[in-house]
């Protein structure tokens, strides 16, 4: 894209479209629910009238990963399920967030057994981890201010994959790998 | 939903999908019948339920349910924990009433212990039973219509759970996962200002449910798309083995609070709602029937009420009182037994069953006279409605695939254990 | 009813053995496995005993050398709203045992669990797979020398 490449350099006028455009996308942040057990419930009350999640920006919880930028894992993760999990990581686009929400996705939760992962980061990159079981709403609306404030803190060049027009690959720093 | 090839459907599977037409290949572009996903993740299948559907065109031929994809091992668990630890495990069976699954095991433990709550607790817990099936309803109701396509219902039905929600707060310390009930009573007592908020709420429930009825009932989509879909004829419905308001919505009068009466409930006046047609309208008017017959039952336990105690007092099975543990001796050493090493029920085993919102939720212990159990088995009335999917698909379209999953209403964490 | 049914049961079937015991007024009714699909249908069929709602059929196992498992049976009768536990014997050597989803449909989904969990071959079963566990799992579960954390490296992660 043309504004990115433009973006590179420091100078005060890009670097006041580069925070114009993080705070653009941490306004908007589209999670894509993926509700597995008890915690989708409570992930289900976060949207609803009285916590309502719409006022952060996430108002569209689209259930396609083709179209959102944050993951939240809600619920307890088997080794069957795993798979899927990753599947659909791995068909959401680039710049994407995972948020772990409860225990059971964090370490494994309460169950201590043959069939469950015992934290889902042995699989996939954790941002944020949300405490509880399941964590009230107010948790995850927590957890989203959050990922709101760490995707406010990113610059352009953080997206080292995004195509460039007539750029030098090797003279930006190719610092932070996603997280 | 995606087209499958041959490495993504395990040979069994295709086998059962298939019957006896086996030289009917799946990745033939000419055939005219397709395998066709309903993935684990999908926004209509209430959770990680995967259905593979053999199509004709539009229509379904066969369909084979595949489930594990929530199985945490909760049998396993519960040979290794004691009776006191496993109550929590209960709360995220049926996770969206978690009170009625607390009072389900703490009856069964009971009846094989031998004991009884005092009678104030067993009203508490009816009382909480019938506020969480009000809730499940609520959200049941909420969800087949957000799959149908009425989305308004479902974010009402949410707001009125939450006020039951906070009702939970108050009384159990936690609003969703409540594990409230204790092995001989309950953990703590219910004031008489919650009861009267109770009833406050109760009061304004009928008029906004009235409204959220009248939305439905007259919106001749949602009419329209559950009529006639996916019907069960009564002796199918028995044999197959439905329990709770799927079977009542085909005409069988079947309630385990009337048939084998447990708490208090044969001193309660209430009707049993029974729909003869079998099909989705049937089990969506069943479910608000049901709704509002809770609202009567809860009424009438707040007036009868008796005052009393909230635990047992039975030392070498039902904890001890915090205050006392602290202050004497024998309390303490009680306290430590049963929290470390469990109660010693007597050898044996016990079935006990009672009628949860989605059907008949039963545990079966088998105790070795330890204070763990030898083997519990849970009898999950989701995993027992959800075989009859196969036997109510056949013939429909996709999307009233979606509609019948929606009026089933199964939970995956009970039918996955 | 428990005492019509003693008699029935003891009418109709002369060579089989029952057991039966009682707990907290529960009946529960002992036999051998060759007659297991007689009794059932003759439960189900009979006028006065009618039971038409097979509740559940699971396993226990008793890891003991001889009969290692019990197969158990709940049925429930709507008419007469009683309800019955049917007990079986099966050693390991000869694991398997008849399968009454012939007689109640119900009892389908049940047996497959218990064949997943406990490795219970069921006879005549329309569709004997696993239920919770994949294809490819080899053990078992629920027997109890298979250990709650499970076997390391037999259910694959994907990579990072």
């Amino acid at each position: 894209m043309g504004l990115e490449s433009k973006l590179i350099n420091d100078g005060f006028f890009t670097t006041t479209v580069d925070a114009l455009a993080a705070w653009a996308r941490e306004n908007s942040v589209w999670p894509m629910p993926m509700g597995i057990s008890c915690c989708a419930i409570e992930m289900m009350a976060s949207g609803d009238p009285k916590y309502d999640i719409s006022r952060f920006g996430s108002e569209v919880m689209r259930f396609t990963p083709r179209q959102c930028d944050l993951m939240i894992v809600a619920g307890t993760v088997t080794y069957k399920m795993a798979h899927v999990v990753k599947k659909i990581f791995d068909q959401m686009p680039e710049p994407k967030w995972v948020i772990a929400m409860g225990a059971c996705t964090s370490t494994g939760g309460m169950y201590r057994s043959y069939n469950v992962v015992q934290g889902i980061d042995q699989f996939l990159p954790v941002d944020v981890y949300a405490a509880g079981c399941p964590p009230r709403p107010e948790n995850l609306l927590n957890a989203l201010i959050q990922i709101q404030e760490k995707i406010g803190k990113t610059r352009v060049k953080d997206f080292p994959d995004s195509p460039q027009v007539g750029f030098d690959t090797k003279q930006t720093e190719l610092s932070l790998s996603k997280n | 939903m995606q087209k499958l090839t041959k490495d993504d459907v395990h040979p069994k599977i295709v086998q059962a999908l298939l019957g006896a037409d086996s030289h009917i290949t799946i990745d033939d572009a000419l055939e005219n019948e397709m395998i066709l996903n309903m993935g684990p993740q999908h926004p209509a299948t209430h959770g990680v339920l995967r259905l593979l559907l053999c199509l004709d065109g539009e229509t379904v031929i066969a369909c084979v349910p595949e489930l594990g994809y929530l199985h945490r091992g909760y049998e396993k668990m519960a040979e290794n924990m004691s009776y006191l630890e496993f109550i929590p495990h209960t709360d995220r069976l049926d996770y969206i009433a978690p009170p009625a699954n607390n009072v389900a095991y703490a009856l069964a433990v009971e009846k094989l212990a031998g004991i009884t709550a005092p009678p104030r607790a067993q009203y508490i817990r009816m009382l909480l039973a019938e506020l969480a099936r009000m809730c499940s309803h609520l959200v049941a109701i909420g969800a087949l219509a957000m799959d149908v396509g009425a989305l308004t219902v479902f974010l009402w039905g949410l707001r009125e759970r939450e006020k039951i929600l906070d009702f939970f707060d108050v009384i159990c310390g936690a609003r969703f996962t409540t594990s409230y009930t204790r092995i001989g009573g309950v953990a703590s007592d219910v004031t008489s200002d919650t009861m009267k908020n109770i009833i406050a709420f109760i009061d304004q429930f009928e008029e906004k449910f009235d409204e959220m009825e009248r939305l439905l009932n007259g919106n001749r989509i949602f009419v329209e798309r559950l009529e006639g879909v996916g019907v069960i004829s009564k002796e199918d419905a028995i044999d197959i083995g439905f329990t709770g308001p799927n079977i009542r919505a085909s005409g069988v009068e079947f309630d385990l609070r009337r048939a084998t009466p447990y708490l208090f409930y044969n001193e309660m006046d209430f009707k049993i709602p029974t729909y003869t047609e079998g099909d989705c309208l049937a089990r969506y008017f069943v479910r608000a029937d049901e709704l509002r017959e809770s609202a009567k039952i809860v009424r009438q336990v707040i007036d009868k009420i008796p005052n009393g105690e909230v635990m047992l007092n039975s030392p070498k099975k039902v904890l001890p009182r915090k205050t006392e543990i602290y202050t004497k001796m024998e309390e303490l050493i009680h306290d430590f037994m049963i929290v470390n090493f469990g109660i010693n029920p007597p050898v044996g085993d016990v079935y006990q069953a009672v009628e949860n919102p989605k059907g008949e939720l039963g545990f079966y212990i088998v105790s070795k006279g330890e204070g763990q159990p030898w083997r519990m088995k849970i009898r999950s009335p989701s995993f027992a409605n959800l075989q009859a999917i196969p036997h109510l698909v056949k013939g429909q379209m996709i999307s009233d695939v979606v509609a019948i999953v929606g009026s089933i209403d199964p939970i995956m964490g009970e039918a996955d254990k | 009813m428990k005492e019509l049914l003693k008699e029935k049961l003891a009418k109709q079937f002369t060579t089989v053995q029952f057991e039966f015991s009682e707990q907290v007024d529960e009946l529960t009714v002992k036999l051998d496995k060759s007659a297991l699909l007689n009794v059932c249908s003759f439960l189900k069929d009979e006028e006065g005993l009618k039971f038409n709602l097979c509740e559940d059929v699971t396993a226990i196992d008793w890891a003991t050398r001889k009969n290692r498992f019990t197969v158990v049976y709940h049925i429930f009768s709507m008419e007469n709203k009683f309800r019955l536990c049917l007990k079986v014997d099966v050693d390991e050597s000869e694991c398997s045992v008849e399968s009454v989803s012939s007689i109640w449909k119900a009892a389908n989904w049940a047996e497959r669990e218990a064949y997943d969990m406990f490795g219970i071959t069921f006879l005549h079963h329309p569709d004997l797979r696993r239920m919770y566990m994949s294809e490819d799992f080899e053990y078992h579960p629920l027997r109890k020398e298979f250990p709650l954390m499970g076997i390391p490296g037999t259910l694959p992660l994907p990579k990072k």
